[in-house]
């Protein structure tokens, strides 16, 4: 039987002054983990967005859960977005969504 | 639960409100313990400003002071006479004879070498063989990763990476500090810790180095600085005051 590939779901939250979209974000931390870890690395972390707060200004994405740490390095890493001053801080990390939700409630 | 340490939060010590801001984004990204280096002639009066608004800000504080000695001698009366005015001591070893003696001596807590310039960097096995005999760890600051770009970046961390993989083969403790100088270079500690993986240093390694190593010196120190302390394993219990 093969085995299901195991995900991880990540609860991001952008500082930033500039107004930014779902796509914007995305492309900022794909081209993170292509700059730190080349197309082969980018290619195994598997990158999807999930859900995006602009109001919040936090988002959801979702890797292969044996690429966390690199993507969570290639998250740190990120100080600009478009050219302009940017941070991304990591809210929580779970292997479900309804856990993450729970985790990123409580804290 | 771990508690984790910033032992090297740069905040301007000039702008109160920009300090205050960057000690409660710390309390905020889940570390217990800052560490805010100071300048030699530090006031009490700043001491305890700033104690009073890492209190606010429910984090613990660490005095430190950083060192960056031009010869071996001026390194010793440095020591002599600002050790016991701080909790943290740090020496920034741009000399090769500088960093032999601050590896050596038992007063040195951490050893700090330059980033930019990769031919200061003085870590290597006979650094390392010292250090490992006194109490001094290697000091490693993660902001200047996120503030390099391309072949810099890229050569600091294969420095990183041959550094990591001595110290930990010679058993020096190394402490992970965020050297930030803003907000910007801010992160939290597991972000920190996922940040080392670019130098093959293990996440619990990483963990350790932000939690027991930094709280291990602190507190190694700041029973050394109290009234109390008389020599290793000896302390006074009580005192009785005569009539």
């Amino acid at each position: 039987m093969i085995k299901r590939e195991k995900r991880r779901y990540l609860a991001l939250e952008v500082v930033s002054e500039q107004p930014l979209n779902e796509q914007i974000i995305l492309d900022a931390v794909q081209a993170s983990v292509h700059r730190l870890f080349g197309e082969y690395g980018a290619s195994k972390a598997n990158l999807k967005l999930i859900k995006f707060i602009p109001e919040k200004r936090q988002f959801v994405i979702r890797c292969s859960h044996k690429e966390l740490e690199h993507v969570r390095a290639a998250i740190a890493s990120t100080t600009a977005i478009n050219g302009k001053n940017a941070t991304i801080h990591v809210l929580g990390v779970s292997g479900t969504l309804k856990a993450l939700s729970k985790k990123t409630q409580n804290s | 639960m771990k508690r984790f340490a910033d032992l090297h939060l740069r905040v301007p010590l000039e702008d109160p409100s920009k300090a205050e801001s960057m000690i409660r984004k710390a309390s905020e990204l889940g570390y217990n313990l800052v560490g805010i280096p100071l300048s030699p002639h530090a006031t009490r009066e700043e001491i305890s400003q700033l104690r009073h608004i890492c209190s606010d800000a429910k984090v613990d504080f660490a005095t430190r002071v950083n060192f960056s000695p031009r010869t071996p001698n001026e390194l010793l009366h440095s020591l002599r006479r600002l050790r016991r005015k701080f909790e943290i001591v740090a020496v920034r070893c741009h000399t090769k004879d500088v960093a032999r003696q601050a590896a050596k001596d038992r007063r040195v807590d951490l050893l700090q070498f330059s980033v930019t310039n990769l031919r200061k960097r003085f870590f290597d096995e006979a650094e390392a063989e010292l250090a490992s005999q006194a109490l001094s760890s290697l000091e490693i600051e993660l902001a200047p990763i996120l503030q390099l770009t391309s072949f810099s970046r890229v050569r600091l961390l294969s420095s990183l990476r041959r550094e990591a993989a001595t110290a930990e083969r010679f058993k020096v403790p190394i402490t992970l500090s965020s050297g930030a100088t803003n907000e910007h270079f801010m992160r939290g500690p597991r972000d920190y810790a996922a940040l080392t993986t670019l130098f093959d240093m293990s996440m619990s390694s990483a963990l350790r180095a932000l939690s027991e190593t930094p709280w291990v010196t602190v507190e190694r120190n700041r029973k050394k600085l109290s009234p109390d302390y008389v020599a290793p394993g000896i302390h006074v219990v009580g005192r009785k005051t005569g009539d």
